[in-house]
C-alpha cells in the first residue's frame, strides 16, 4: 500500500524525485502547511528578501546548470512579487518552476486575505500555469510542470497550490515515466523538403553568416554549430544570450551584433546573402530596422518553436526542431567551403574599426567600465560565470569579456530587467559551487534588488560584486545625450557608499577610483574569503559605442569619435 | 483574409482564457468564436473566425499549439467546407400587412418562426453568412427589434475527419473536495 501524504509533504517529496536540491522561497499564510514540512526534506531553502529575488535566483540557477530553478513563495503580493522574474524568465526561455500558495479552494473567489488570482495575472508570462485545489493533483501536477518547463523550448511554469490542498491527504503516487501530454509537442521536425532547401542554400551560399542564439546553448548545440562552422568556413555572430554558443577566441568568431554589436558584424550581416539563424528571434535589437535588415541575404531559420518563423523577419526556409537534431541532419550533408574571400572582406571592415577599440586609447587616467570589465577577464582568464544587470555596464561586459564557455554569461536580454544581476549570481554560485561568479551591474541596477545582500551573508555564499558606478541611469542617459538633447531628467542617481554598505551585512566592501587600482582590488576580491562589493567609481558620462539606434537600419550606427578624448570630463576642460 | 480554425481543447477550466490571452496578447482580433462539446468526452471543439494574411495565420496556428491544452488545429480556409451561423431575430409586426409580410420572406428564406406575439415574431435561421445578412437586409425596414447571432462553425466536407487524442480525464472530473472539518480556510 503507498504512503499517505499530506498535500505538503507531496510538493517537496515530488520537489526531491525530479532531483531538485535547491529552491529560493519567503514562507507566508497560504504556504505555510508546505513551509511545516519543509523541515522533514533533504532541501535547501534559501531565504530571500522579496520574492522577485527568489525568480531570479531559480533563472540563474536554471541558466547555469541546465536544470529546472524553483521558486516558492505565497498567495497574493507573495505571488505578484515573482510576476517580475516570471516574465524575465519567459522572454529568455528559462526553465523555472514557481509553486505558489493559494487561499483555501471555498473562499477562491472572495476577496479572501492575501488573494490575487495568480493563474490569471501569470497567464500571459509562463509558458503554462496550474490551478491545484485538489490533493491528488499535486505530485503530478509537479512531475508535469518540471517536465513542461525544460522540454521544448523552456519556459516557466507556475503552480498555485490552495492550502486545502495542502493540508489534505493522498496516497504518495508518483509514476516516474515521463509525461505524456495529448496536446504539447516539444518535438516538432521538419520535413526532408524544408532540409533539402536549407542544404542548397547554404552550399551555394558565397557571403553566409551564422546568427547563434540562446538556442545553442539550450539545445547543446555548441559542438555541433562548431563543427559547421569550420567545415563550411562560414563566421559565427551571436546575439546577446548566444555568447558563449561559440568560442569568443576562435578565428571564426565575430562578436556580438546588434544595438551595440560590434561595427564589423552588423556591416557584414548586412551585406551578406545568407544567415543562418540558429535558435535566435530576430528581435529589434538585433536587426534595428526591419525592412532594410540584411537585404542582400536569404535566410534559413532553425528553432524549435515555429511561432518565430517570420515573426519580424520573413525567412526563406524554416527548420523545426531542436538545433542539435537539426544540425546533425543538416550538417553531414553541408559541402566543405572556400569561403575566403567573405572572410578577408569581414577582416577589413574589422581593421576600420578595432582602432577605436577603447583598450587602444592611451590611458588618460581616467576610470572606464571598459577597463574594468576587461581588467576581470584577463585575472579570472575568461573562466567566471559572470551575471550581468541591464544597462551600459551589461553592453560593456557582451563586448569587453570574452566568454568561451556556454553558460558563462548570465544575463536578462528580452525583458532587459534591471535587479536581475544579484539575485540571478546567487542561483548561479547555488548551482555551479565551484565556478568564480561575478556579478556586473550598474550603480541603479544594484540598488532595485540590493536587499539580496543579506542572503548572501545568510547563506555564506562567495561572489564577487563589481558595481560599474557612474551616477547615472547610464544607459537612459545615453539615450537621453544622443536623442534628448542631453536634457538629464532623473537620471542622475545618488548612492550609498557600497563599500560601507557590504560591511553593515558582513561582507567586504572596497572602493575603486583610478585604473591602477583594478589589477590589484580585483585580484583582493578573487583571494577574500566572503563576498566583496567592489564600487568602481567609473566616468560619469561614458558612451556605449557602436549604437544603432533603435529603428535605424543596423549599418547606420552612432560611432565612438575616433579622436580622443573619448569622453570630455571636467578634467580635461 | 478571413481565416476559420477548428481548434480542438481540452475541457479544462480556464481554456478559453487561455485561447482569448493568447488572440489579444498576439494582436489577433477574434471576429466570432464559438466553442461546444464534441464527440469525445473531455474534448470541445471552437471555431475562430480571424482576420489575417496568411503568415499571420500560420504563426496563429504556431502559437495556438504551444498552449498545452490545445490538441488540434486545423485552419478550414482554403478547403471544401461546410460554414453554418445560427441567428434568432425579433422583427416588429404591428399590423396584420407587415406580419404577412415578414412570413412571406420567412419563406421565401427557409427560415422559421419560433415565436409569435401581438406585436412581433421571432425568426430563427441557420445557413452561412450571407444568407443571414440577406435575411437582415430584408427584415430591416419592419423593424429588427433584437437579433443574436452565434457565430460560425465549421466541418470540411467529405469523410475525412480531425482525429484527436483523447486527454487524461482522471483530473478534470473530480468533483468538488468533501467538506473536511479538519481543514482551516484561514490564512
Amino acid at each position: 500500500m503507498a504512503a499517505i501524504r499530506t498535500g505538503a509533504q507531496l510538493v517537496w517529496e515530488s520537489l526531491v524525485r525530479e532531483g531538485v536540491k535547491t529552491v529560493f522561497g519567503y514562507p507566508g499564510g497560504a504556504i505555510l502547511p508546505a513551509y511545516d514540512a519543509l523541515l522533514d526534506y533533504p532541501i535547501r531553502h534559501v531565504l530571500v528578501r522579496h520574492e522577485q529575488g527568489a525568480t531570479h535566483m531559480a533563472d540563474g540557477y536554471a541558466r547555469a546548470s541546465g536544470d529546472v530553478g524553483v521558486a516558492i513563495a505565497t498567495s497574493g503580493p507573495g505571488a505578484t512579487n515573482m510576476v517580475t522574474g516570471i516574465a524575465t524568465a519567459m522572454l529568455d526561455s528559462s526553465p523555472i518552476v514557481c509553486i505558489t500558495g493559494q487561499v483555501g479552494s471555498k473562499v477562491i473567489g472572495t476577496d479572501a486575505f492575501q488573494e490575487t488570482d495568480v493563474t490569471g495575472v501569470t497567464l500571459p508570462i509562463t509558458k503554462h500555469n496550474y490551478l491545484v485545489s485538489h490533493v491528488e493533483d499535486v505530485a503530478p501536477t509537479i512531475h508535469e510542470a518540471m517536465y513542461v518547463a525544460r522540454s521544448g523550448r523552456p519556459g516557466p511554469v507556475l503552480i498555485d497550490i490552495t492550502k486545502d490542498a495542502q493540508q489534505a491527504s493522498t496516497e504518495m503516487e508518483w509514476d516516474p515515466k515521463d509525461v505524456k501530454l495529448p496536446g504539447y509537442r516539444p518535438d516538432l521536425r521538419a520535413s526532408k523538403e524544408e532540409y533539402r532547401r536549407a542544404v542548397d542554400l547554404i552550399n551555394g551560399a558565397k557571403r553566409p553568416i551564422i546568427l547563434a542564439g540562446h538556442g545553442v546553448l539550450l539545445s547543446g548545440a555548441m559542438g555541433l554549430v562548431r563543427q559547421l562552422a569550420e567545415q563550411a568556413n562560414i563566421p559565427v555572430a551571436m546575439t546577446l544570450l548566444g555568447i558563449g554558443g561559440f568560442p569568443a577566441q576562435h578565428p571564426l568568431n565575430l562578436g556580438m551584433m546588434g544595438m551595440h554589436g560590434e561595427a564589423w558584424v552588423n556591416q557584414a550581416i548586412q551585406e551578406a546573402d545568407l544567415l543562418l539563424a540558429f535558435g535566435m528571434r530576430f528581435d529589434d535589437r538585433v536587426t534595428g530596422n526591419v525592412k532594410n535588415y540584411a537585404p542582400n541575404a536569404r535566410k534559413v531559420h532553425i528553432d524549435i518553436d515555429p511561432s518565430e518563423f517570420n515573426k519580424n523577419v520573413s525567412v526563406d526556409v524554416a527548420l523545426t526542431g531542436d538545433l542539435a537534431a537539426v544540425l546533425e541532419e543538416l550538417s553531414p550533408l553541408i559541402n566543405a567551403g572556400d569561403r575566403n574571400v567573405w572572410l578577408d572582406t569581414i577582416k577589413e571592415m574589422k581593421g576600420e574599426v578595432a582602432v577605436r577599440d577603447i583598450q587602444n586609447l592611451p590611458d588618460s587616467g581616467h576610470l572606464y567600465a571598459a577597463h574594468v570589465i576587461n581588467d576581470i577577464w584577463r585575472l579570472t582568464n575568461g573562466k567566471a560565470v559572470v551575471v550581468t544587470d541591464v544597462g551600459q555596464h551589461q553592453m560593456w561586459e557582451a563586448q569587453y569579456y570574452h566568454h568561451d564557455e556556454p553558460r558563462s554569461l548570465i544575463t536578462s536580454g528580452g525583458l532587459g530587467t534591471m535587479g536581475f544581476a544579484l539575485p540571478a549570481a546567487i542561483g548561479a554560485k547555488l548551482a555551479k559551487p565551484d565556478a568564480e561568479v561575478w556579478v556586473v551591474a550598474g550603480d541603479g541596477g544594484f540598488q532595485m534588488t540590493m536587499a539580496e545582500l543579506a542572503t548572501i551573508a545568510q547563506e555564506k555564499i562567495k561572489i564577487n560584486i563589481a558595481i560599474i558606478n557612474n551616477g547615472y541611469l547610464g544607459m537612459v542617459r545615453q539615450w537621453q545625450e544622443f536623442f534628448y538633447e542631453r536634457r538629464y531628467a532623473a537620471t542622475p542617481l545618488l548612492s550609498p557608499d557600497f563599500s560601507k554598505l557590504a560591511e553593515c551585512f558582513g561582507l567586504k566592501g572596497m572602493q575603486v577610483d583610478a585604473r591602477k587600482d583594478v589589477v590589484p582590488s580585483v585580484e583582493a576580491a578573487r583571494a577574500e574569503e566572503k563576498t566583496v562589493v567592489m564600487d568602481f567609481r567609473v566616468e560619469q558620462e561614458d558612451t556605449v559605442y557602436p549604437m544603432v539606434p533603435a529603428g535605424a537600419d543596423l549599418d547606420k550606427m552612432i560611432r565612438r569619435p575616433s579622436s580622443a578624448p573619448i569622453v570630455e570630463t571636467a578634467d580635461d576642460k | 483574409m478571413k481565416h476559420t480554425f477548428s481548434v480542438y481543447v481540452e475541457d479544462k477550466p480556464g481554456v478559453l482564457n487561455r485561447i482569448a490571452s493568447l488572440f489579444r496578447r498576439r494582436a489577433f482580433n477574434i471576429e466570432s468564436l464559438t466553442v461546444g462539446h464534441t464527440e469525445t468526452p473531455g474534448v470541445s471543439r471552437m471555431t475562430i473566425l480571424v482576420n489575417s494574411d496568411a503568415q499571420g495565420a500560420k504563426r496563429l496556428e504556431a502559437n495556438l499549439y504551444k498552449l498545452v491544452n490545445v490538441l488540434r488545429v486545423h485552419n478550414l480556409t482554403g478547403e471544401q467546407s461546410v460554414y453554418r451561423e445560427l441567428v434568432i431575430i425579433k422583427v416588429a409586426t404591428t399590423t396584420l400587412e407587415i406580419r404577412t409580410h415578414v412570413l412571406q420572406l420567412v419563406d421565401v428564406f427557409r427560415a422559421r418562426v419560433v415565436d409569435v406575439s401581438a406585436d412581433s415574431v421571432i425568426i430563427e435561421t441557420t445557413g452561412a453568412e450571407d444568407k443571414i445578412e440577406g435575411l437582415l437586409e430584408v427584415l430591416r425596414p419592419y423593424g429588427v427589434l433584437e437579433l443574436v447571432r452565434t457565430g460560425r462553425v465549421g466541418m470540411v466536407r467529405g469523410p475525412r475527419s480531425v482525429t484527436v487524442e483523447v486527454p487524461d480525464l482522471s483530473r478534470t472530473d473530480r468533483s468538488d473536495p468533501d467538506d473536511d472539518e479538519n481543514i482551516s480556510y484561514s490564512v
